[in-house]
């Protein structure tokens, strides 16, 4: 288990603001009447995009919102590891280091950002722009390695290109994600060996054919159970 | 090797058009009507003829699993929940398909849905997909503007509704009572079954929770047929399936072939080979990170299917091929893998709690070998006391790669326990 803790220091209060309550009242809408309490993880989520981490205050309210004990929202915000419940940088670097990552070499990622960031994992530089966290598996591995920045995946890594990433971050850019050696998703690195032709639609089956053939099919298993035994 | 024209998923790559004129050009929400119209019963049958099996890992006939819905609605809502939480270390199959083939996994809940008789739908993507989600909720207001979903379903007269549902970072959400808690609006703890899903589920209601791709794969296999699906690979594992290569491999990538290529061919022909030659293998992990290790001489022969897997006490998981070649510390790899397990448990079981934690700090031990011979005993007999001792299944994920390690590399084990014993010997006659 991930052990996981809210901050020592909390901001005094916490409201919505007047777009994340309507995103919020959007997605309530998706659930049945009384299940509002199936909007707690975006409600998190959109708190945490307000103000970049999940504060108490904001907990509360969620309860307050969604008609939860405080204790039930509490419990969400600390079991899943996508809710940062202390401040980070204003670009957040997380490097996946799972298996298909660390096999292709996240060790040299992870290497270019402590050096090139200051800092180490789970750790904020002074001026709070960035910080580092470590991802479990990022689901993006015949990618890897990989890092997540915010919403993006940068993927393909090696340590020249971390730093390269990183570099533009500091200058205020944000770089085009996907993958840095520039492959299409996840195809094969180089020549294209399948989905080389243009696809067009597949030939359809007969379908009276298909459904006579059911119902043949269906009406001689109906009489073979009503036929007596033998 | 499968033709460009038998594959399912025609923008993996997404070198096409993923909205709705692209996917419609490729032959999506062709013909969707005419499927409907043939009947709840026919689309379950043709899916049990098709031979489908659950492509989330379990292997489980998917026509068969839709047959277990209540046949009647009652004042219980009946729901479809699609499981596109990946999250298994080595899997990133259903990214592709949700970034770049939506239309395909929207279609196939239609269908689904209705012949489950559920109105309603909800798609579980992990949180950390975000553009993956921003595509494919672009794609359901798509399929919603030109009516092919909604109030009146491709004029079907069937209301379905579908929504998406964004997770916040759970592996356990993958499973799929989890991921219904998760639903709910709560931690992602699994919950015992019976009952099961099908009859009580998501709200208490029944639910059928399904694969990405399980479900993506379903219009087509209607539109062409079961017997063509049912064409590809060996009796009891039908069909094209996508496979994720990773690892030391030359060119890592995702790619749809057919169920029981043999695994050798799959590395040589897509991936450019293992690196340094299939002689520098080690080893490989078949089928996502929770399937034993396989060495070098099983690699040499076996097929990628369910039962070639199972037959060498491993699995085809979720397809996801992770590649180790001879510069690998298969026994560091293995510890990461423990590790991730420790770090996902839910912690509601006992022996998955306590027990991830040992491995992984055992494992932890056994990388620098600093342990007794008979510790290798004492680890093989924890994970057989984890196994099958749990709610769900990922105590058993966790204690399955550190069996497979002991099973095929015991000596490496037990090389380096001699070497670091032999090393303290030294360091204190010096």
């Amino acid at each position: 288990m991930s052990g996981r803790a809210l901050a020592k220091d909390q901001p005094a209060s916490f409201a919505f603001t007047a777009e994340m309550t309507a995103r919020l009242n959007q997605i309530i809408a998706k659930y049945p009447q009384g299940r509002q309490a199936s909007a707690v993880i975006p409600a998190l989520d959109l708190a945490q995009r307000q103000e970049g981490w999940v504060t108490r205050p904001a907990i509360e309210e969620i309860a307050r919102l969604l008609d939860m004990a405080p204790m039930r929202v509490l419990e969400v915000a600390t079991f899943y590891t996508m809710f940062n419940l202390h401040p980070v940088g204003k670009t957040h670097v997380q490097i996946c280091t799972s298996l298909p990552c660390w096999l292709r070499g996240s060790n040299e990622v992870v290497k270019a950002c402590k050096e090139k960031l200051g800092i180490g994992m789970g750790e904020r530089s002074a001026d709070g722009t960035f910080s580092l966290g470590e991802l479990e598996c990022s689901g993006a591995c015949v990618n890897a390695p990989v890092a997540q920045i915010g919403d993006d995946y940068y993927e393909d890594l090696d340590y020249a290109s971390t730093v390269k990433m990183l570099d533009a971050f500091k200058r205020g850019e944000t770089p085009k994600a996907g993958s840095v050696t520039g492959r299409d998703g996840s195809a094969p690195a180089g020549d294209h060996l399948t989905l080389t032709e243009k696809p067009t639609p597949p030939a359809k089956q007969d379908f009276a054919a298909a459904k006579a053939a059911f119902e043949k099919a269906k009406a001689e298993a109906a009489a073979k159970a009503a036929a007596p035994k033998a | 090797m499968l033709a460009d024209k038998d594959r399912i998923f025609t923008n993996l790559y997404g070198r096409h058009d993923w909205r709705l004129a692209g996917a419609r050009a490729r032959g999506d929400w062709d013909g969707t009507k005419e499927i409907l119209d043939m009947g709840a019963d026919w689309i379950i049958d043709e899916m049990k003829r098709s031979g489908l099996r659950g492509r989330g890992g379990a292997g489980f006939p998917t026509g068969l699993k839709w047959s277990f819905m209540p046949k009647t609605e009652s004042d219980r809502p009946h729901y479809l929940v699609v499981n596109a939480d990946e999250g298994e270390p080595g899997t990133c199959k259903d990214r592709d398909m949700l970034r770049f083939d939506p239309h395909k996994l929207i279609e196939g809940c239609l269908i689904a849905s209705f012949a489950m008789k559920a109105h309603a739908c909800y798609i579980y993507i992990r949180g950390e997909f975000y553009n993956e989600a921003s595509n494919l909720q672009v794609a359901i207001d798509e399929a919603y503007a030109a009516g092919l979903i909604g109030n009146n379903a491709c004029g079907s007269g069937w209301k379905f509704d579908l929504y998406l549902h964004r997770g916040a970072g759970a592996y356990i959400c993958g499973e799929e009572t989890a991921l219904i808690e998760s639903l709910e609006g709560k931690k992602g703890q699994p919950r015992l079954k019976p009952p099961f899903p099908a009859g009580v589920g998501l709200y208490g209601c029944p639910t059928t929770v399904n694969n990405v791709e399980s479900i993506a794969v379903a219009p087509t296999i209607l539109r062409r047929g079961a017997s063509w699906f049912a064409g590809f690979g060996r009796p009891n594992n039908t069909g094209t399936k996508v496979f994720c290569i990773s690892g030391n491999v030359n060119k890592p990538c995702n790619v749809e072939d057919a169920m029981s290529i043999p695994l050798k061919e799959l590395i040589e022909k897509h991936c450019g080979g293992v690196r340094g030659g299939w002689d520098n293998l080690l080893g490989i992990i078949p089928g996502g990170a929770s399937v034993p290790v396989l060495p070098k001489s099983i690699c040499d022969t076996v097929l990628m299917d369910f039962d070639a897997l199972r037959d060498v006490k491993s699995g085809l998981g979720t397809a996801a091929v992770m590649v180790m070649d001879k510069s690998t510390d298969i026994v560091a790899a293995i510890a990461r893998l423990s590790a991730f397990y420790k770090h996902e448990s839910c912690g509601q079981c006992t022996p998955c709690r306590e027990g991830t934690g040992w491995l992984a700090r055992v494992m932890k031990r056994m990388v620098k070998g600093e342990a007794t011979l008979g510790e290798i005993d004492t680890l093989e007999q924890v994970t057989y006391q984890i196994e099958g001792h749990t709610i769900c299944a990922l105590g058993d994920a966790a204690a399955w790669p550190v069996q497979g390690l002991i099973r095929h590399f015991r000596p490496e084990l037990e090389r380096r326990i001699r070497d670091y014993r032999d090393a303290k010997v030294k360091d204190k006659a010096a």
